[in-house]
């Protein structure tokens, strides 16, 4: 980004160590398009199959695309399955989930950051632990806690024991910490109430921020997979991840792998859209995940 | 002159996602004109989240882990210890943390490295650099399910499209999935496929904060590329470096989606990973207070990797 706005400035005044282009750096752009293509291989190959008629899919010849491309899988697998209700259900999760979670996290980072209360640094210290424990020794425990509340099969199982989300408030107390106070005071003299003041003062100035915080939650719900495997049980009641995973052993199908890489095209569609749109606030946020 | 205004803008950008921590005392007026309930409002929320659907479980896992339960919590006996003790005698535990040392040895540092390749070789003008970011990053997106279906299928041992290829070129077809060796190896692969994106972003922008003044200087003294990457590069990497690392140990002790979808830990216990024996003993062996005490396992050693990181670090750091 900033190399490109800078390179005009550098085109117009005399570059005086600027090498011609050497034969080197079109090997090295031929490398990355070999290695590009392996990498979306996989994915053009998911959409290829899911194009494949079922039976010419399971054969045991060569070829990288299909003879006759038809959207017979998807309609055998629409016709047979709940897919909408699938995709219903991903949507209604992972959107609720996700404002959810971004107005807490929002708002626990600004208690964080902008305020000094008694146990401030023991329930950060303890909210930090949490990312050290992987899912599985808590699956059995929270699923006992949301099965005492009544949830299991429900969405709200899914939705409410990830609305805490320890990565989300790191986040947004780290940008916080950047906000400055005299914002606030500001605020503050000009009498605006302690929620106004968040509301209409510091939040507007966290565009960036709450951009970041959105496509993460968004990108962790859609994707989510042992949680919701465990809690939800009706097939109607499935979220696509795990519908998906339950389609490679569901009798319906003959040949299941048509069937299977057309539900996977679904499945990624969505947040390959959002990628492509939002592609900077999607790498800043996997980036600032990983600035601990 | 021209140097300046190429470094200005990356500064500012990486300034407004990483704003650095600053200004006054934390939130003096504040506490001086209202209410002290403030700041519990705002932290309420997370905090009670916290309790219902973090603490509570943990300690219950913890719990868990000196009993002997079959199901869940409350048909347990407390049996002290034994679910510790009884580690030593289940040689698949031994199977189980053989399979997690070769599958985070396999993945973590190839992906580090090509990911680190990546960044240095997008981190100059080449035609098409950004559409080569964007392709390498895309796999991230997928979700591990869907990763795990479509790997499944492209490695296939009948009918998939690499069998079919080393079969028409009269090679032999390969048991990607199905022998113990072979299933390993392409899950490593697979996963590392996942990974590369990620750490190349991580180190793109660590890049974008290595002074070009330093090299251009290096470059002008006639130090070779190679030179310069091993002297100026890499050395103000290392933080970023270490970074990765831990959570590259982190993705890969805890990585489960792909290893359930495409082999389930086997054949036979061949990719059983430690998480994948956590799951499995409680789901499929119902021994949840075993399966506790597994997890608690795991957790110390995540736990200990972190802390010898964290001291080598400084160590590192005041060597310098």
């Amino acid at each position: 980004m900033a190399l490109s706005v800078a390179d005009p400035t550098r085109a117009s005044r005399p570059a005086p160590r600027r090498r011609p282009v050497r034969p080197g750096r079109w090997v090295l752009v031929a490398g990355l398009t070999a290695l590009a293509v392996l990498m979306v291989f996989p994915l053009y190959w998911m959409l290829v199959s899911a194009l494949t008629p079922g039976g010419q899919a399971q054969s045991g010849t060569f070829s990288l695309f299909p003879t006759r491309p038809t959207f017979e899988n998807y309609t055998q697998v629409f016709s047979t399955q709940p897919v909408w209700r699938w995709l219903g259900n991903s949507a209604l999760i992972t959107s609720v989930g996700t404002a959810l979670s971004v107005v807490v996290s929002l708002m626990a980072g600004y208690a964080l950051a902008k305020f000094r209360f008694l146990g401030r640094g023991l329930l950060y210290s303890a909210f930090l632990v949490t990312i050290m424990i992987p899912i599985q020794v808590t699956l059995v425990p929270s699923f006992l806690v949301v099965a005492k509340i009544g949830l299991v099969d429900s969405p709200w199982a899914v939705i409410l024991p990830t609305v805490f989300d320890v990565v989300g408030i790191f986040i947004a107390r780290q940008f916080m910490l950047g906000v400055p106070d005299a914002l606030m005071e500001a605020a503050r003299l000009d009498g605006a109430g302690e929620f106004q003041t968040f509301f209409r003062v510091v939040l507007p100035s966290c565009g960036p921020l709450v951009g970041v915080l959105v496509i993460l939650g968004f990108m962790t719900r859609w994707n989510d997979f042992l949680w919701p495997l465990v809690v939800l049980q009706g097939n109607e009641n499935l979220t696509v991840p795990v519908a998906l995973s339950t389609l490679t052993n569901n009798p319906a199908f003959s040949s299941p792998w048509g069937a299977v890489m057309a539900i996977a095209t679904v499945t990624v569609l969505p947040l390959l859209v959002v990628f492509l749109a939002f592609q900077r606030q999607f790498v800043q946020g996997i980036a600032s995940t990983g600035i601990k | 002159m021209s140097l300046r205004t190429e470094t200005a803008p990356v500064r500012t950008t990486a300034a407004s996602t990483a704003p650095p921590t600053g200004g006054l005392p934390a939130g003096g007026a504040a506490r001086r004109r209202h209410g002290r309930f403030v700041p519990y409002v705002f932290i309420g929320p997370a905090a009670l989240l916290f309790l219902g659907f973090s603490l509570i479980p943990i300690v219950t896992a913890i719990a868990l882990s000196f009993q002997d339960s079959s199901t869940s919590l409350g048909d347990g006996t407390w049996v002290g210890g034994k679910n510790f003790t009884d580690m030593a005698s289940d040689p698949l535990i031994g199977t189980a943390l053989r399979n997690t040392l070769v599958f985070t040895i396999g993945t973590v540092p190839t992906a580090m490295a090509i990911g680190l390749a990546l960044a240095v070789a997008l981190n100059r003008p080449l035609p098409g650099r950004s559409v080569f970011r964007a392709l390498f990053f895309v796999p991230m997106v997928a979700a591990g399910v869907v990763v795990g279906v479509i790997m499944s299928w492209i490695f296939n041992g009948d009918y998939g499209v690499v069998n079919n290829l080393l079969d028409a070129l009269g090679l032999g077809r390969v048991p990607w999935l199905t022998a113990p060796g072979w299933a390993m190896a392409t899950l490593v692969v697979v996963v590392v496929w996942t990974r590369i994106g990620f750490c190349m972003v991580i180190y793109l922008g660590a890049l974008q904060s290595v002074p070009a003044e330093l090299k251009e200087a290096a470059a002008i003294d006639g130090a070779s590329r190679w030179v310069r990457f091993r002297t100026i590069t890499w050395p103000l990497l290392r933080p970023t470096t270490s970074i990765l690392l831990i959570l590259n140990v982190v993705f890969s002790l805890q990585a489960f989606d792909v290893i359930y979808v495409m082999t389930g830990g086997g054949p036979g216990f061949s990719t059983t990973v430690l998480i994948q024996y956590v799951f499995r003993s409680a789901f499929i062996d119902a021994r949840m207070g075993y399966a506790a005490a597994l997890g608690l396992v795991l957790v110390a050693i995540l736990l200990v990797f972190t802390l010898l990181r964290q001291r080598a670090n400084k160590k590192a750091e005041e060597a310098i």
